[in-house]
């Protein structure tokens, strides 16, 4: 453990990726304890409405008169625990499925790879909305659409690892001993494999992110008065270029979150993967 | 290379099959009673009935997918609940307008992003070379509404230098179609001031779409030029005396497009969900705002047949990426 | 006559994670006009840094911290970058690299990048646009003719990985010629090659030196390829010349230490696998004295306190050690 963390120690760009993860799972998890004004999840204060950024309100009113600044923060935890969760579902659904393929071969595999190719076939967005839409559009339905359509990246690949270990000398010796199929994919393939998917992850969380805030814009996500930072912008829109902070200080929780996990996933890539020899 | 072409076509087509059989699925399957959803919510059960019969709902489920085959085969792809037009109409007339945005993107993206990472790869471990990388890393974080609501905020409200939406202004008056793209158009009609205004109005669109993909290729151009520099030819090329800018812009850059060359590819994926989203933002009348209206309207036929459209187009740029490859690098042609 | 290439002195280091590391401490060299000298070294000696350092083509982080590379009268180390680009590479100092494969760029016709040398450094002919370009095509075609590439005129059409490797080294050789420098260098070229192509190569190199009245400075590890080819050795270590002087000269007498130790590694002459035992020093760290003295079965007290001066040996050589002064 302790190599991997001096490796990532080294790399600037990873550790303030890091830096950032842990702030906003920090302002995720102690939200409620942290703003100025946790009652503005929901309450409205119409008489100090759309009131540029002070000090009393550093990212000043939205159009209801609630803190932005607090309801940023409060967004946090939304947006993170919608990725979280959208995340860890397609690792569910798409880690045992790699697996399967990857060691059993014949038409079980190919099937399964030819199913994540079709997934793959479209763009992550459109799949989710026409997904979302054809459900009834809320924030359950859009984390389970997005999930349903980010699975394949992690078969494809726990695939490619699993092909390329079902066929290394060690899992032959394993056979050799007499171990059973299951022990050999998940005591001894899976570890391995993990890696990969571990900065697949780290990416898919800061998309995740991305297009969550996306859903939200187009009103497929959350519903208000949740403070979600892409329902915010929406909000928002009606009211520029008056209150300028209204539109900006979500926009910008939302990069520099994703650039955070960016960064870290980067930084991940390049320890797991030292063999294609990343340019830094 | 028409073998390579072919090969590259027969491998996409399986995909494409499973494309099919999803939105059909899809269409058919998952609501409990299509006729029902497609009928409204306050439609007579002998409205409901005549439309079961009209769309040959009451067939066994492979006989309407084989039908449904055909009809997309011919390009029938249904009707649109809210414009009441054949879908296919709909997207015809509204794919110059995705068209233009779309290669007006990628153009931006690609001729820009291509030398700054060249320079970026050049100029490694300077403040040039840092900017960049800080540049591209931002560039795929930001998400596009909102860095096209801060450019409506600034260019457009602010400044009044652009216009805020839309793909003309509203006082001037569109040029007859005869190719579909207004630049065009209004250039076959001699009217240069509608063309200056279609030109205006497509600033920002583009530059938002074009954000993440800029900052890809500017990425992956560095990364092939800071590998392509570590070759012995390179080193060759210098000790017999080759021009430094030809050196560069010829010689270092050939071998170093191949991975912006996948990039590239993988970048329409972007555009097409960008372009829904840009489109949405700027009132561009092209296929992306047309799938809003679909999602916020409930318009199933539309939403389906835009999904099975971008699931061409996107073999169809996987088989042009493979070319393009094969081109650069003689080597894999030969390989096929 | 003055020499073609006479290097005095030459100190390069390079700046790395772990400090400077001196790599070339004193190199001394001299071609005569019309002969071939070989260098010879162990790997890590500093050759490919001597090499680049004539040509100008140093790594950003190398800096060259004293002596003169004098190349017909001129100092090459004063020239600017311009200068050696647009008047010395190519078209007066011509090179061939050490691995045919990884020396061409593999994406272009090999033809492309030929003509690309002789568009900006071939002598001037009077002709211009198209003529000129025919002019080359026929002067290249001429001299693959000459390296007995097979298909001379298809040849130009075709991509590096479609020769072998005796080809493309042929056709490297081409290149080196194609501008008509009075010196070539020549980086290892037959390492990456097998015995029978080696031997193939040399002989020609060695007919084409006569025929075209050409100086050659041979970068070797290998004493059986001096011995076959050169007129002139040059012996380095660890980034310092310890002997010089022709070839027959020191191979029948070596003085010394090292060009004898070395020489009785050679699998010709050696009758046991030893080797030299002990390593080179590090360019991190040099020792105060005689570089080889920790390894030498000679060394006394004085040879670990200061750096031997140059000394002449009986063979005629010039050597750099105590017992020759």
């Amino acid at each position: 453990m302790s190599p991997i963390f001096r490796k990532l120690a080294r790399d600037l760009p990873a550790m303030l990726g890091l830096a950032i993860v842990v702030f906003v799972l920090l302002i995720a998890i102690f939200g409620p304890l942290l703003a100025p004004y946790p009652e503005d999840a929901a309450a409205s204060h119409l008489a100090r409405r759309l009131k540029p950024p002070s000090a009393a309100f550093p990212f000043g009113t939205d159009n209801l008169g609630r803190d932005i600044f607090s309801r940023v923060i409060l967004g946090a935890r939304g947006a993170l625990s919608i990725a979280l969760t959208v995340v860890s579902t397609a690792m569910l659904i798409g880690v045992p499925l790699g697996l399967i393929a990857g060691y059993r071969g014949g038409w079980l595999s190919e099937g399964i790879m030819r199913v994540t190719d079709v997934v793959l076939a479209i763009p992550q967005l459109i799949l989710a909305l026409a997904l979302a839409q054809l459900m009834s559009p809320s924030l359950e339905s859009a984390m389970l659409a997005l999930s349903l359509t980010y699975w394949p990246y992690f078969t494809r690949i726990v695939y490619a690892e699993t092909r390329r270990l079902s066929s290394s000398l060690f899992v032959d010796a394993l056979r050799g001993i007499g171990a059973g199929s299951g022990r050999i994919v998940f005591l001894h393939i899976l570890p391995n494999a993990l890696s990969p998917v571990i900065v697949r992850a780290t990416i898919g969380l800061g998309f995740t992110i991305l297009v969550a805030a996306v859903l939200g814009f187009l009103g497929m996500g959350a519903t208000p008065p949740a403070p979600d930072w892409g329902l915010a912008i929406a909000e928002s829109r009606t009211y520029l270029p008056r209150a300028w902070w209204y539109a900006t200080f979500p926009g910008l929780a939302i990069l520099i979150t994703v650039m955070g996990f960016n960064l870290l996933g980067d930084g991940l890539r390049d320890i797991v993967d030292p063999r294609i020899r990343r340019s830094r | 290379m028409l073998r390579f072409v072919l090969r590259r076509c027969m491998l996409v087509l399986p995909s494409l099959f499973g494309l099919l059989v999803v939105t059909f699925l899809l269409i058919r399957v998952v609501p409990s009673d299509p006729a029902m959803a497609m009928a409204g919510d306050a439609a007579t059960p002998e409205q409901i009935e005549r439309l079961r019969q009209q769309y040959g709902l009451d067939r066994p489920i492979w006989e309407q997918f084989v039908s449904y085959v055909g009809k997309v085969a011919t390009l029938d792809l249904g009707e649109s609940a809210f414009s009441r037009r054949a879908v296919a109409v709909d997207i015809a007339q509204r794919l110059p307008a995705t068209l233009t945005l779309t290669f007006c993107a990628l153009a931006i993206s690609v001729f820009v992003g291509v030398p700054l990472g060249v320079v970026a790869g050049l100029s490694h471990n300077t403040w040039p070379d840092y900017l960049l990388r800080v540049f591209s890393v931002m560039g795929i974080a930001v998400a596009a509404f909102w860095f096209a609501i801060m450019l409506q905020l600034f260019f457009s409200m602010e400044l009044g230098w652009l216009p805020l939406r839309g793909e003309l202004s509203a006082t001037i008056q569109r040029p007859p179609r005869i190719t579909g793209f207004v630049v065009a158009d209004a250039a076959i009609a001699g009217r240069f001031d509608v063309v200056a205004d279609a030109l205006r109005h497509l600033v920002l669109p583009a530059l938002t779409l074009s954000l993440g993909g800029l900052a890809t290729i500017v990425r992956f151009t560095r990364a092939g030029v800071l590998d392509t520099l570590q070759q012995d030819f390179v080193f060759y090329e210098r000790a017999m005396g080759y021009r430094r800018r030809r050196l560069v812009w010829i010689y270092v850059l050939r071998n170093s497009v191949t991975a912006t060359v996948t990039q590239i590819g993988l970048l329409f994926g972007g555009l097409i969900a960008g372009g829904v989203v840009v489109e949405a933002i700027f009132d561009w009348p092209g296929i992306g705002s047309y799938t809003v209206q679909a999602i916020l309207t409930g318009d199933r036929q539309v939403m389906l047949a835009v999904t099975l459209l971008i699931g061409v187009v996107y073999a169809g740029v996987n088989i042009l990426t493979d070319l393009a490859h094969g081109l650069l690098d003689p080597r894999l042609m030969e390989r096929g | 006559m003055i020499p073609v290439l006479s290097v005095r002195g030459l100190k390069v280091s390079i700046r790395t994670d772990e400090g400077r590391a001196e790599i070339l401490d004193d190199i001394g060299l001299t071609l005569e006009r019309g002969r071939i000298l070989g260098v010879v070294g162990e790997s890590g000696c500093g050759k490919s840094t001597l090499i680049r350092s004539i040509m100008g083509i140093l790594p950003r982080a190398a800096t060259v911290d004293g002596g003169e590379v004098w190349f017909e009268g001129e100092n090459l180390l004063a020239f600017s970058e311009a200068e050696l680009n647009d008047g010395v590479r190519s078209s007066r100092i011509g090179f061939i690299p050490q691995d045919p494969l990884l020396a061409l760029n593999p994406v272009f016709k090999v033809g492309t990048q030929m003509l690309e040398i002789m568009r900006w450094h071939a002598p001037p002919d009077g002709l211009r646009g198209a003529a000129r370009q025919r002019a080359h095509v026929g002067r290249l075609v001429g001299l693959l003719k000459r390296m007995q590439v097979p298909d001379p005129e298809t040849a130009l059409e075709r991509y590096p990985h479609q020769f072998s490797g005796g080809q493309r080294q042929r056709l490297l050789i081409a290149a080196a010629l194609a501008c008509a420098p009075g010196l070539v260098i020549a980086d290892e070229p037959t390492t990456a090659l097998d015995v029978t192509t080696q031997h193939q190569i040399l002989l020609l190199l060695r007919e084409l030196v006569a025929e075209f009245g050409i100086s050659l400075l041979f970068v070797t590890h290998d004493f059986g390829v001096v011995a076959e080819l050169c007129d002139d050795l040059c012996v380095i270590y660890a980034g310092q010349t310890v002997e010089a002087g022709p070839v027959q000269a020191i191979l029948d007498a070596p003085s010394h230490p090292y060009t004898r130790a070395l020489l009785a590694c050679h699998p010709d002459r050696a009758t046991t696998f030893l080797g030299i035992p002990g390593s080179v020093p590090s360019p991190l760290a040099r020792p105060p004295g005689c570089l080889f003295a920790p390894r030498c079965g000679d060394a006394r007290a004085l040879c670990l306190a200061a750096r031997p001066p140059q000394g002449q040996a009986r063979s005629g050589a010039e050597v750099r050690c105590v017992q020759f002064t």
